[in-house]
């Protein structure tokens, strides 16, 4: 097993003082008996405050389910999850979607809008959710960095499949989350399109201090990130920091070297 | 093509359910009402049969063509058919036995406190006829003996039971005059059809019944048997050149078993027209929620449908396919529907019978042309409901089996639907504006058309005014309930036809309620102040069997201590022949009173004229009745009674209209020479210190406590119309209350259909911070949101049609005016809201407990 000869302590090396979230030896286990699928296989890792983290592995090496785990969308089997200092197995239901709504943002793949609001409106649903009021310079300043100052009368279906996960990033920053989460934001984007949206990511960790994991398995949007994670069979198999593209191919080109030597 | 309706049939069962739910109600509906109606029909079909079982020919009395009723000036009839004639017709060859009856009306009075027994107008009297053995075979007695003195009588069971009386009671009942104690010998089973339909029947000896009811040795109906063998219309025909000319009429059993048959149908049929009528409102208003469901199974499977498109399925396979499916559907439901309709039979004809409706015992009837009726009717609607959906089917070109994204439907344009909405309730309202400055029952057919076309074109228009009324509704939502309330708002915006289709079902009902309840409302106040109008008296008396008060009785009433003044009421009714400015030929009625106290009892005011014209034989005339015959005070008329006597009298005055006094009043001796019977129709009484129980009880005994009697106060009147109106409004209620059921079965169905449309944008709010409350609350308000919509558009309608066609109803009292009856409406409005949120109650629990990370993965 070539994971094995990963050395864990090089995770947390060069993880700097503030954590804004933390998995500890964290399972999570579907089925049972013959179905029994492990998704999570004690996996200890830490997402740095105002850090870009990428998380990245093959189909089924459980980058999703590790990010719903942390993202307090899934339950877990085992181990601790940590948004900060709260451990979200101690938390039921309601207080899951109350962290979800003050403390999380999310953007996913695909359908982040809701049809009927208009892009401002879907930029403050959080916001409204929650009957906070809207910080209008900060809600301003989102808008403007990621480009939609002309737009926000539009519906979604009025904009394009860019402008839309445009919108979808200024929702989750327009609430000032600890943490973003975000599922493949570019998969269903071309590829300037998604250069746009990482490059608006990558602005808001750098100038505006937010904390961002990713999960994706496409290495040109890892190497927008800080840090990347390398997830393979459950189990964190690797990682890399300042990724460029080119050398999150190379070692995933190595992993799956591996897998098939294996 | 069957194949993949089947299978799109049983795919999609849950979300076919509440479809299968509308359309199996209303042939619920279908099939409890025909077979409710078969089965009594047929109930009382055999029950009168076997009441003409030995009835061969009928001989029955005709009374002098003069006198309609037949009675003479003592109350009793004089009749052609004697023991003679029964005699000659017994003689005759192939007459196995002739019974001699008479017939007539009797009222009971309960044991305890004297109220009368029954249901007033089919309180049956008739003579116990002792055969051979001492046994009447018509009345089988069940204990003690016939009756066989003037001081007995004998009891049908269910009126003795009724009334509490035991062999050996005296009983106490009225046929006409005073009240008669007679000693209970007997009691006897009846299956003559008016005690089975709640009646009661009394029996006395034949000399006794002769006596009271017409002249001694004379019967209403002689009943002839047949030996085996005998031809009926023979031996009617032989009957019949016994009898005297014009005084009898002979009919063979089987032509009055025929009769009977055809007015048994007759009534059937217009029982079950009314109930069929509002099946069909309840099936008209599931069509809006089948068609629904197909519309929104048809856009989910588009691109199924565009596969098999592609694969070489023909538009007209695919519009088949669409059919079929529903066919199938519809006959499910249908089939299901028909059962439950079976137990609402069962269960209806119970509830009426508990209600002293009565119908006679028998056994359920299904009959083929029921069930192929309902069958019919729950397969024709829903395919029909699905035809629109199937042709949008049809329309899916091949290419968007191929086509990646989710592509929302572009929404088709409602330019088309507006317009001709725009048309139809324009012209709806037209006819009803112009209804409205109509009067006259026979503009009723007009006034339904109209309000049908308004209907109509509001239901067409509905998906515009579903904009302005839901946005509405969603500020309020909005503003109390924060971000839900708007998406709660926005989501029934989000498509104009389902909301509107949705809504419309609602609007149907709440439409006809309310239009029901206005118009009920306003004509119950109208009662109300008629009721009472005029009438400056305590008590109004009467008699519950409408025969009058002896007025020599009704002359103590006036010796009564408390009684401050009496004045009676004797109708007759007369044709102008002459005088005034109005045509002749007018009919007219007028009231023979006492002149010196009408004034003290009825609130009496002359305009033209004066009182003391009348008092020297003149007539008074009410000012409509004045202008309808061209009359004024002054004038000398013509009238002529119905004892065909003409009289010249002088219109001494003119009064303000007044409903106790009618259209014209006049002194007891003007009017009593022209009466058949001497008889006060009414009398109306003034206390002296107001009315009190033990006043009542006073003139109840000084008019001999007969259980006939009637002794109403203000109170009294008023409830005794009112009442009427306001049981009619619960039965329509009632009635009405399924179309609702539907109607909200309909929004559950609709936002299961949303709520399952929208999987993934709930997931995405739960992911983002909504929670599984602000879920359901969001559904909670769309409900409420759209059922609000329904009900303001249909309580909206039902007053405009109340308002334009109520003057048609009002026409018929002067008193009528309408009046809002805001605490119901209020109630509907609220009832709407509960609706709302009882509907939500599901779907908003299944969209609670989506599995978010599910919800947000699904297409």
């Amino acid at each position: 097993m070539p994971h094995t000869a990963v050395p864990r302590t090089a995770v947390p090396a060069r993880a700097a003082a503030a954590v804004a979230a933390r998995a500890t030896d964290l399972s999570k286990v579907y089925g049972q008996g013959e179905t029994r699928v492990v998704a999570l296989d004690s996996v200890t890792v830490e997402f740095g405050r105002a850090r870009f983290t990428a998380i990245m592995g093959p189909s089924g090496s459980g980058k999703s389910t590790l990010m719903h785990c942390m993202a307090g969308l899934d339950s877990v089997t085992g181990g601790s999850a940590r948004i900060g200092d709260v451990e979200l197995a101690d938390l039921n239901d309601k207080q899951l979607t109350r962290l979800r709504r003050d403390r999380i943002g999310f953007i996913f793949q695909a359908f982040n809008l809701l049809p009927t609001l208009t892009a401002l409106e879907n930029i403050t649903l959080p916001l409204d959710i929650a009957g906070r009021r809207p910080d209008k310079d900060w809600v301003g300043r989102v808008v403007e960095t990621v480009g939609l100052s002309g737009r926000l009368a539009h519906r979604p279906a009025q904009l394009s499949g860019g402008q839309q996960q445009r919108v979808a990033v200024a929702r989750a920053l327009a609430a000032q989350p600890e943490i973003i989460f975000a599922d493949e934001p570019t998969g269903n984007l071309d590829s300037r399109s998604g250069a746009e949206v990482l490059g608006f990511l990558r602005e808001s960790v750098r100038a505006m201090d937010q904390t961002v994991v990713m999960v994706t398995h496409d290495p040109v949007a890892a190497g927008y990130a800080d840090r990347v994670v390398f997830l393979a069979d459950g189990r964190i198999v690797d990682e890399l920091y300042e990724p460029t593209a080119d050398a999150v191919l190379d070692r995933m080109r190595r992993f799956e070297a591996a897998g098939r030597a294996s | 093509m069957f194949r993949t309706a089947l299978r799109n049939l049983l795919a999609h069962k849950a979300r076919l359910m509440m479809t299968a739910l509308a359309v199996l109600l209303g042939v619920a509906f279908v099939a409890g009402t025909l077979i409710f109606s078969d089965s009594v029909g047929e109930a009382v079909k055999n029950a009168s049969a076997r009441n003409l079982k030995d009835v061969a020919v009928s001989v029955q009395a005709v009374y002098g063509p003069d006198r309609p009723g037949g009675e003479g000036k003592d109350g009793k009839r004089a009749t052609a058919l004697d023991d003679r004639l029964a005699d000659r017709i017994r003689a005759l060859p192939g007459v196995a036995g002739v019974r001699s009856d008479v017939t007539g009306q009797a009222t009971v009075a309960a044991r305890g406190d004297g109220h009368p027994i029954g249901n007033g107008w089919q309180n049956r009297a008739a003579n116990y006829q002792p055969g051979p053995g001492g046994d009447d075979p018509r009345y089988p007695l069940v204990r003690g003996r016939g009756p066989a003195r003037a001081d007995e009588v004998a009891l049908a069971r269910s009126t003795a039971d009724a009334a509490g009386y035991r062999l050996g009671d005296p009983v106490r009942l009225a046929t006409d005059g005073p009240v008669l104690t007679k000693k209970l010998v007997g009691i006897v089973a009846s299956d003559d059809p008016a005690v089975t339909a709640g009646g009661s029947l009394t029996l006395f000896d034949t000399a006794t019944a002769q006596r009271l009811y017409l002249h001694p040795g004379q019967f209403d109906e002689l009943v002839v048997a047949a030996a085996p063998g005998t031809d009926q219309e023979a031996l009617t025909a032989k009957v019949a050149a016994l009898l005297p000319a014009d005084r009898a009429t002979a009919t063979s059993g089987r032509e009055l078993a025929a009769e009977q048959a055809r007015r048994i149908a007759d009534q059937n049929h217009a029982l079950s027209q009314t109930l069929l009528t509002f099946a069909g409102i309840a099936l008209f208003v599931g069509v809006f929620i089948i068609a629904n469901t197909f519309t929104m199974l048809i856009s989910q499977r588009t691109r199924e449908i565009a596969l098999l498109r592609a694969v070489g399925a023909s538009r007209r396979q695919v519009v088949r396919s669409v059919l079929v499916e529903a066919g199938l559907l519809g006959l499910l439901s249908s089939a299901v529907g028909f059962g439950l309709g079976a137990g609402i039979a069962v269960g209806l004809r119970a509830v009426l019978a508990s209600q002293g409706a009565g119908f006679p015992d028998g056994p359920v009837v299904i009959s083929p042309s029921a069930v192929a009726a309902s069958l019919a009717v729950g397969v024709g609607v829903t395919v029909l409901a699905a035809w629109l959906p199937s042709r949008k089917a049809a329309r899916i070109a091949p290419v968007e089996a191929l086509s990646t994204v989710d592509a929302p439907p572009t929404p088709r344009s409602l330019v088309f639907r507006n317009v001709l909405g725009g048309v139809l309730t324009t012209l709806g309202v037209a006819v009803m504006l112009w209804v409205s400055t109509l009067t006259g029952g026979d503009n009723l057919p007009l006034a339904m058309g109209g309000s049908m076309l308004t209907l109509i074109g509001m239901i067409v228009l509905a998906p515009l005014l579903s904009r302005p009324l839901v946005s509405l509704a969603g500020l309020v939502t909005t503003r109390l309930f924060g971000v839900g309330g708007k998406l709660a708002k926005e989501n029934a915006l989000r498509n104009p036809r389902r909301t509107a289709a949705t809504g419309s079902a609602l609007m149907i009902g709440l439409t006809l309620i309310t239009g029901l309840t206005v118009a009920g409302h306003s004509s119950q106040l109208a009662l109300d102040r008629m009721a009472a109008a005029g009438l400056t008296a305590d008590y109004k008396i009467s008699t519950s069997t409408g025969t009058g008060l002896d007025p020599q009785r009704s002359a103590a009433v006036a010796r009564v201590p408390g009684v401050a003044a009496t004045a009676p009421l004797r109708g007759a009714g007369y044709t102008v022949q002459g005088g005034g400015s109005g045509p002749d030929g007018g009919f007219g009625y007028v009231h023979g009173t006492d002149l010196d106290q009408i004034g003290k009892v009825t609130a009496l005011t002359v305009t033209q004229g004066s009182l003391a014209a009348v008092r020297s034989g003149g007539i008074a005339v009410s000012e409509t009745g004045a202008k309808e015959h061209g009359w004024r005070a002054g004038d000398t008329v013509a009238l002529t009674f119905y004892d065909k006597k003409t009289v010249t009298v002088r219109v001494g005055a003119v009064y303000a209209d007044n409903p106790v006094l009618g259209e014209s009043f006049a002194g007891t001796a003007l009017v009593d020479p022209h009466l058949d019977r001497l008889r006060d129709d009414e009398l109306l009484v003034k206390a002296r210190d107001g009315g009190s129980a033990a006043l009542a009880g006073r003139i109840r005994a000084a008019l001999g406590d007969s259980p006939l009697l009637k002794i109403q106060d203000h109170n009294d009147l008023r409830k005794e119309t009112a009442g009427q109106i306001d049981t009619m409004v619960y039965m329509i209620y009632g009635l009405l209350g399924m179309a609702v059921v539907i109607a909200v079965v309909g929004v559950v169905n609709t936002l299961a259909m949303s709520v399952f449309e929208r999987t993934r944008e709930i997931g995405m709010l739960r992911a983002i911070g909504l929670s599984r409350a602000g879920v359901k609350r969001m559904v909670r308000l769309e409900s409420v949101v759209i059922s609000l919509f329904g009900a303001v558009l249909g309580i909206g309608v039902g007053i405009f049609l109340a308002w334009a066609g109520g003057k048609l109803v009002g026409s018929s009292f002067a008193t009528y005016r309408m009046v809002l009856p805001w605490d119901r409406l209020g109630l509907f409005l609220l009832l709407a809201l509960v609706v709302g949120v009882l509907a939500a109650l599901w779907p908003a629990r299944r969209a609670a407990r989506l599995n978010m990370l599910e919800a947000i993965g699904a297409h």
